[in-house]
């Protein structure tokens, strides 16, 4: 009986980690710019992989006593997911990729670079810049 | 149910690696490619631990686990060139 409900849990956990990961690899195929992009993958595809290892981890668990290590690969992938879209993110606004007109928001970055004062009204100040 | 399980999650993560490849290939912008590298070896720890359980043998994790860690790491590093122009100042 309880093998049974211990199987039933490994084979959900497997199959929603597929569903998850392959619902973040559709998103990344079919969103619109870049910005919508990266949603997909940074949060649902670590969830998918993190589901697969817990599935993973439960069923080498049966046989020996509880194992670890596999969590450790979870943890990982959580943490470092965030900071690998930052940083893509980041590279995006850099190079100024072109957002769709429905992307809401509107990043200083992504501004056209026209300056603000002309020269005759410019402020009196100390500022290097016209 | 477990082969049964394995076989759908297989099959899901491999359309997801194809999906991956697709953008991969197409996308306009270099921060693209990167992401679509970047959730392919996603794809591909779980594919190899979903493998570990095909074969029953957990050694397979520690491959995922240095795939996990080196793919960061290259990830991070590329972002850093597209931003700075250089990895390390």
């Amino acid at each position: 009986m309880l093998n049974t409900v211990i199987e039933g849990v490994i084979a959900f956990m497997l199959v929603a980690g597929g569903a998850f990961a392959f619902i973040g690899s559709l998103g990344l195929t079919h969103l619109k710019d870049f910005y919508m992009r990266l949603h997909g993958p940074s949060k649902t595809t670590t969830l998918g992989v993190g589901c697969t290892l817990i599935g993973s981890l439960i069923y080498f668990s049966q046989e020996d006593g509880p194992i670890v290590q596999e969590l450790l690969i979870t943890i990982f992938a959580f943490i470092t997911a965030p900071v690998s879209a930052h940083m893509l993110a980041k590279s995006a606004l850099h190079h100024k990729l072109k957002p769709d007109p429905r992307t809401r928001g509107n990043p200083v970055e992504l501004e056209s670079e026209k300056p603000k004062h002309t020269i005759e009204e410019a402020p009196q100040g100390d500022s290097p810049l016209p | 149910m477990i082969d049964m399980a394995l076989w759908i999650a297989l099959a899901l993560f491999c359309a997801a690696v194809v999906l991956n490849f697709y953008r991969a290939v197409v996308g306009p912008s270099l921060p693209d490619r990167i992401l679509a590298v970047d959730t392919m070896y996603m794809n591909s720890i779980a594919l190899i631990v979903l493998f570990g359980i095909w074969v029953d043998n957990k050694d397979y994790f520690e491959a995922a686990l240095l795939i996990a860690m080196l793919g960061f790491v290259s990830t991070i590093a590329v972002c850093k060139y597209l931003l700075r122009g250089d990895i390390i100042e």
